[in-house]
């Protein structure tokens, strides 16, 4: 079997034995693991443009907002009269809930693609603009709708996320990325962002590699989206702020761009900081600003990144 | 093989190409010559899909690609390396001439393309696994027409091969370019500011002076032209 598979295999296991464990673990530490993994899957899908395609996207809490109401609505409206009155047994839980995950995945691929199309094809800093507006954009209309719970946001979501779920889902996240960018079709990611002329001029169509790298981005925020609904079990729009997507963006800098590895350790340790900086409370923001300004200054390639960097040459 | 008429491509309000025509034959080396700004890496840019033109046109085999994407001229064999030895820097040397093979899906051909890039170029094969960025500028540029001519090209489109790199080196990347046109029989236009090198080695010659052609002719009958010698070959 090949590495990526053997990696995935052995995450996937390792997910079931931290979920078999999960009783014995503090739950605390639980919610960070939980946290920690969403995040996973936000920056190493948010990589894959940003970072390997050398797209400029700030609009990965809008897809995934799309991902986590989509998902909600599905077990939420959908659960019941599929369901039944008793609730169903374990394994038709579960199947909703995997369902409603792709629901939100596909809805949020969907979003990207109509965002992608358009802008996409423009040069330049137009996808930072349109994406940020689709964030914003997507934010006010959920205030609005009431169906969907309007600016209170939708609660009572059932508590289906659990530690295997989300592990799983930032093995695959990770497994996905790798396995597409090491292909050889994957390669082209790399030469649009290494130099989008010369990709044409060996004919890659560079508008439709951006496309499938914003498509696939989106669609894995909003999988991260649907567990992290069914993990807090209430969602309201200002969860999905253009905050949340520059922390996300920070990872991606902080890992290096176009380093999945990188990316994956910036997650984490970003992730952990807010809470070891529990204790200053007041201060926490600050030093954790500070904190991220003196990294930047030290490594501005990224924390993790050893790889040639042309703008230094 | 290439014909260009009137062809007029610019930028927003600024003009740069105001109504070219000329002939590429097949099997020959052409070469485009000018100074600075006269218009020949817009040129190379419109025939290869990368701008579109104002108006005119471009066939190529006898076909219409004016208006074909990129991707679509590159399929039909009409291949181009780009300006400033455009590589991909953080792909390895060996990742690069896949790209170049991007639209081939024949995996003997690819073979074959690999093999005879590695006879015209054998520093190539040496460092196959080299991140493409660390390569020497005259490795580079090696490298940026091995890519190209994994493409399969009928026609290749070089512009300013010779751009930043030692005389020694220079002459090597010419005579690689007579080799290529020669054992291959692929069709080449050049684009060159050192417009006594690429007199030399071609065979037919069009002189652009503010996107217009100006001159055009055989290219030893060129050299001989005292009006160009004093305005392009240093007196
Ligand atoms: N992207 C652009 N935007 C506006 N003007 C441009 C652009 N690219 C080129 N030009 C202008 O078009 C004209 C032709 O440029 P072009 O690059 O084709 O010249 P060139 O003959 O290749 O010159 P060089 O020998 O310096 O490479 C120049 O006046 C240049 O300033
Ligand atoms: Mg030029």
């Amino acid at each position: 079997m090949p590495r990526p598979h053997l990696a995935l295999l052995a995450a996937l296991l390792a997910a079931s034995g931290v979920f078999a464990l999960s009783d014995r673990i503090d739950p605390y530490y639980l919610d960070v693991l939980v946290g920690i993994g969403i995040n996973i899957i936000l920056a190493v899908s948010l990589n894959l443009v940003n970072g390997y395609t050398g797209q400029f996207s700030l609009g990965h809490a809008g897809f995934m907002s799309v991902g986590a109401y989509l998902s909600a609505a599905v077990t939420l409206f959908l659960g019941p009269q599929l369901l039944g009155a008793g609730g169903g047994t374990a394994l038709a839980q579960n199947a909703l809930f995997l369902a409603a995950l792709v629901a939100g995945g596909l809805s949020a691929a969907f979003a990207g693609l109509l965002v992608g199309v358009p802008s996409l094809r423009l040069k330049g800093d137009y996808l930072a603009l349109v994406t940020l507006g689709f964030g914003e954009i997507i934010r006010v209309l959920i205030q609005n709708f009431e169906p969907l719970g309007g600016a209170l946001g939708l609660n009572g979501i059932p508590a289906s996320t659990n530690i295997f779920w989300v592990l799983a889902g930032a093995a695959l996240t990770v497994f996905t990325v790798t396995c597409l960018v090491r292909s050889t079709y994957g390669r082209g990611f790399l030469a649009v962002k290494d130099d989008e002329i010369a990709a044409e001029a060996v004919g890659l169509d560079t508008t439709r590699y951006k496309i499938v790298a914003f498509v696939v981005g989106a669609f894995f925020a909003g999988i991260a989206g649907g567990l992290y609904g069914h993990f807090k079990q209430t969602i309201s729009p200002g969860g999905f702020d253009f905050n949340r997507s520059i922390e996300i963006v920070v990872m991606v800098i902080l890992g290096g761009m176009g380093n999945t590895v990188g990316v994956v350790l910036a997650a984490i340790l970003l992730t952990l900081l807010p809470e070891v900086l529990r204790p200053v409370a007041e201060y926490r923001m600050i030093l954790y600003s500070f904190l991220l300004i003196v990294l930047m200054i030290a490594r501005p390639q990224g924390l993790f990144n050893f790889r040639f960097d042309k703008s230094k040459s | 093989m290439l014909t260009v008429t009137d062809l007029s491509v610019s930028y927003g309000a600024i003009s740069a190409l105001g109504g070219i025509s000329f002939t590429i034959r097949p099997g020959s080396i052409a070469t485009l010559i000018g100074a600075n700004g006269a218009g020949k890496t817009t040129t190379l840019r419109t025939i290869s899909g990368l701008l579109r033109a104002k108006s005119g046109r471009v066939t190529f085999g006898g076909a219409d690609i004016t208006k074909l994407p990129p991707h679509q001229i590159v399929a039909r064999g009409l291949c181009h390396v780009p300006e400033g030895r455009m590589i991909f820097s953080n792909l390895t040397v060996d990742e690069n001439l896949a790209m170049g093979a991007y639209l081939q899906k024949d995996k003997e051909r690819i073979a074959r393309d690999r093999d005879y890039v590695f006879s015209v170029f054998p520093r190539l094969k040496e460092r196959l696994a080299q991140q493409a960025g660390t390569l020497s500028g005259g490795e580079q540029q090696m490298l940026a027409i091995g890519r190209a001519l994994m493409g399969g090209p009928k026609l290749l489109m070089l512009d300013e091969p010779s751009l930043g790199l030692a005389p020694k080196l220079i002459s090597t990347i010419f005579e690689k370019i007579v080799e290529i046109n020669r054992s291959h029989g692929i069709t080449i236009l050049l684009v060159e500011q050192n417009a006594n090198l690429a007199l030399e080695i071609s065979h037919d010659a069009f002189v652009l002076e503010t996107g217009r052609l100006v001159m055009q002719g055989k290219s030893p009958e060129l050299r001989a032209n005292p009006e160009l010698k004093a305005a392009y070959l240093g007196g």
